[in-house]
């Protein structure tokens, strides 16, 4: 594509990727029988799902006894999990609606995933009011069936009414969002399937071409329900906050509650994205199009959601003692110092001062670190609500009712249960679909592939007068390598270059070709030359990156091993 | 398919030189039957003369009725069909009527956008379009023309002349 992109913005797709290496790399996974991970990861899932719906029959079959609500905490695990679930749903629709109208590239190599995330988060969190109602088998009472009794009407002044709409629009759109944006994606599966798969993408694809006028209108559409998804978004988790602000309970009934909640929501989903991409990147081969700096802005985002949360705890406890209103000081007091005051400080621990670290680019930009920041604040928003729910109502106005509460192992195993329903459906969906939306790749390929931007971009943009020459002078400096190579032969010695990480065999011969024999030569070959090198040499060098050869070549060629040594453990197949 | 079509079609490996041939088929007047990527390929409508979608207007229209009936819906149930006080609100409690009516508003325009992106491209579940080429999805970029609407070797001298890499016939 033709327009600007500035040189310090950092490539988004690794590995000097062709249209056709994407679309090989990303559909791979649904072509091949599953790996060892993810057949493990799938196994637990599915157990953890099985003791869930064994929970979910107990509480059925024995009433909602089993659990340890009482008749001051009426509300607890449940309701902290659905929140919890709702909440991490949020991240899907914003990075694939307001990152789309923010027009952030980045979001082409999650969208995909953290969308199908908001789908099976949703689903999690619809399963905990559908079983709170005790009498499941009659929870068709809620909807104004023509009956007996006369035209029932539930009652549209009720917030806990408005989270029925809200969560149901959200999911509807979502589904459509999601599965509009995997239409073409199927039908690039479907083209390379045969017998019986061809079949079912092709069902799948529904019947999708690629001509011009779909994919204006798809455009169109994506946008179009961006905007409208956005508004969405936020009204999502301001009506679920109004399912407490609304009350006169002290501690729920606070203006903070939709902002609140908002940031909140988005701070765990993003967590959640993480969790799940650190994995899937990994377990799928894709670290090329999920990259550092995709992982950079998404701790960016949870930096600055986390701050905010705390923000809006301290406003709290502020305007808790400000407002002078003794109840809602002994709420807080209470949060902190009560019975509870252990998932208070979890809270504050994990949601505001753990991403704090985040404020270093060096840990941004650790995957390892990253990963354990994600499981942390998963954690500590769990906390959040928990807080919020079960210390508010385990101290109500009347000391005498005052109670405490612990859950038991049927309401531990639902919740387990949904974690494994969350995972086997997210594992089934790496095997079915592409995980990483390949047409919305292929189209930022030209301006965020790291051959068109970036320290090893190749200048050679094919679409102006200078791509001739470019391509001319290009193909020359090889010729004088392989000239100088043929005469420098004769006196040269050639080092071991396999020692450097990176370099395998194949590598070394076509470096050697290229006239690079000796560590002290590749330490004077700029990291560009290399990067042509490869490209020219016979073979497929997309897996490897030569940024750092010459800083290895220079440690070996002062025969500085131990440095060497050092280097090594800190690179990962050669690259930084 | 009950009609088949002969047609021409030629690939090209880059969107930049689909983007000049599609140019130069505009100023020739061929009549491209249609263009096919793997991807939106930005500056392809106005070359192509399509016309801006008017998908968003349908999902004003849509959005509006979403309003409505959420609106007067609870509108008529709490003033007319059924009257109840709760909370001390009057029937006709317009505030707590926004959130329900923002969702259902949200609601009716995605649906009606998404139903009628399918309907009007002709895709949905089941429908089997004629594949030209299974690399369309992939890589190549392809310009089809129909037989019948371009004189013999007009489509062709002008696929090979712009750089397509392959040039095929077929019928679909």
């Amino acid at each position: 594509m033709s327009h600007y992109v500035s040189n310090i913005r950092e490539p988004l797709v690794n590995g000097h990727k062709s249209y056709h290496q994407i679309t090989e790399d990303l559909v791979a996974p649904t072509e091949k029988a599953p790996n060892l991970p993810w057949v493990i990861g799938f196994v637990l899932a599915v157990s953890a799902l099985g003791f869930g719906l064994f929970c979910i029959a107990w509480t059925i079959w024995h009433g909602i006894g089993t659990w340890n609500l009482n008749r001051t905490i009426g509300w607890g695990w449940d309701i902290t999990n659905f929140v919890w679930w709702i909440g991490i749903g949020h991240a899907g629709t914003l990075i694939s609606a307001i990152l789309l109208l923010f027009r952030q590239k980045w979001r082409t190599g999650v969208n995909r995933a953290a969308e199908a995330m908001t789908i099976f988060a949703v689903i999690c969190a619809a399963l905990f009011p559908g079983i709170h109602v005790g009498r499941a088998w009659v929870v068709f009472y809620f909807f104004p069936y023509p009956n007996t009794r006369g035209p029932i009407w539930p009652n549209f002044n009720s917030p806990l009414l408005w989270d029925l709409f809200a969560i149901s629009t959200y999911f509807t759109v979502s589904l459509l969002f999601w599965y509009t944006g995997l239409v073409p994606d199927f039908a690039t599966v479907r083209d390379r399937a045969k017998g019986i798969r061809k079949s079912i993408y092709n069902f799948l694809s529904f019947g999708w071409t690629g001509s011009a006028k779909h994919w204006q209108r798809w455009e169109t559409l994506s946008l179009a329900l961006a905007g409208i998804a956005t508004p969405l978004v936020l009204s999502v988790h301001t009506i679920v906050s109004f399912d407490f602000a609304t009350s006169v309970i002290p501690g729920w009934h606070t203006t903070i509650f939709p902002p609140y909640f908002v940031a909140g929501a988005i701070f765990s989903g993003f967590a959640m994205v993480l969790t799940l991409m650190l994995v899937t990147r990994t377990m799928l081969k894709l670290e090329d199009y999920i990259t550092l700096a995709h992982i950079e802005s998404m701790n960016k985002v949870i930096l600055v959601t986390g701050t905010i949360v705390g923000v809006a705890y301290l406003t709290e406890l502020f305007i808790a003692w400000y407002s002078g209103y003794v109840y809602e000081q002994f709420a807080f007091f209470n949060r902190a110092m009560g019975p509870y005051w252990w998932s208070y400080f979890g809270m504050m621990f994990c949601n505001v001062l753990s991403p704090q670290i985040f404020w270093f680019k060096k840990f941004r930009r650790n995957i390892a670190i990253t990963f354990f920041i994600s499981i942390v604040i998963n954690i500590g928003m769990w906390f959040e609500r928990f807080v919020i729910i079960a210390t508010t109502l385990a101290r109500d106005y009347v000391p005498s009712s005052w109670s405490y509460y612990t859950p038991t192992w049927v309401e531990m195993g639902i919740f387990l249960g949904t974690i494994g329903l969350f995972f086997t459906l997210y594992l089934i969906f790496t095997r079915v679909a592409p995980v990483v939306a390949i047409a919305e790749v292929k189209s930022i390929l030209k301006s965020a592939g790291d051959q068109y931007t970036g320290p090893n971009a190749i200048h050679h943009h094919g679409h102006d007068n200078h791509g001739a020459h470019a391509s001319h002078t290009h193909k020359s400096s090889v010729a004088e390598t392989v000239a100088t190579a043929v005469a420098e032969k004769v006196a040269t010695v050639v080092d071991d270059l396999k020692k450097l990480e990176g370099i395998g065999p194949k590598v070394a011969a076509t470096l050697n070709a290229a006239g690079i024999n000796t560590f002290e030569e590749l330490s004077n070959a700029n990291v560009e030359r290399l990067q042509q090198i490869l490209d020219e040499g016979d073979g497929n060098f997309m897996g490897n990156s030569p940024e750092s050869w010459p800083a290895q070549a220079k440690l070996a060629s002062e025969g500085k091993w131990d440095e060497l040594k050092d280097l090594q453990d800190r690179l990962d197949g050669g690259k930084y | 398919m009950a009609n088949h079509k002969d047609i021409i079609y030629g690939l090209y490996n880059d969107e930049e030189d689909l983007l000049k041939a599609v140019e130069v088929a505009r100023d020739q007047h061929l009549d491209i039957m249609d263009v096919y990527t793997p991807f939106p390929v930005h500056g392809l409508d106005p070359l192509l003369g399509l016309s801006e979608s008017r998908l968003h207007i349908g999902a004003f229209i849509y959005g509006a009725i979403g309003t409505l009936t959420a609106f007067l819906g609870m509108t008529w149930i709490f003033t007319k069909d059924w009257p109840i006080v709760y909370g001390g609100k009057p029937y006709w409690a317009v505030p707590s009527f926004i959130p329900i009516t923002f969702e259902l508003t949200v609601l009716f325009a995605s649906i009606g956008m998404v139903v009628t992106f399918y309907v009007i491209c002709g895709l949905g579940p089941g429908v089997v379009n004629p594949t030209i080429d299974t690399r369309i999805t992939d890589d190549k970029f392809c310009i089809a023309f129909e037989k019948g609407a371009n004189e013999s070797g007009a489509a062709e001298s002008f696929l090979s002349s712009t750089g397509a890499s392959e040039i095929h016939s077929k019928t679909i």
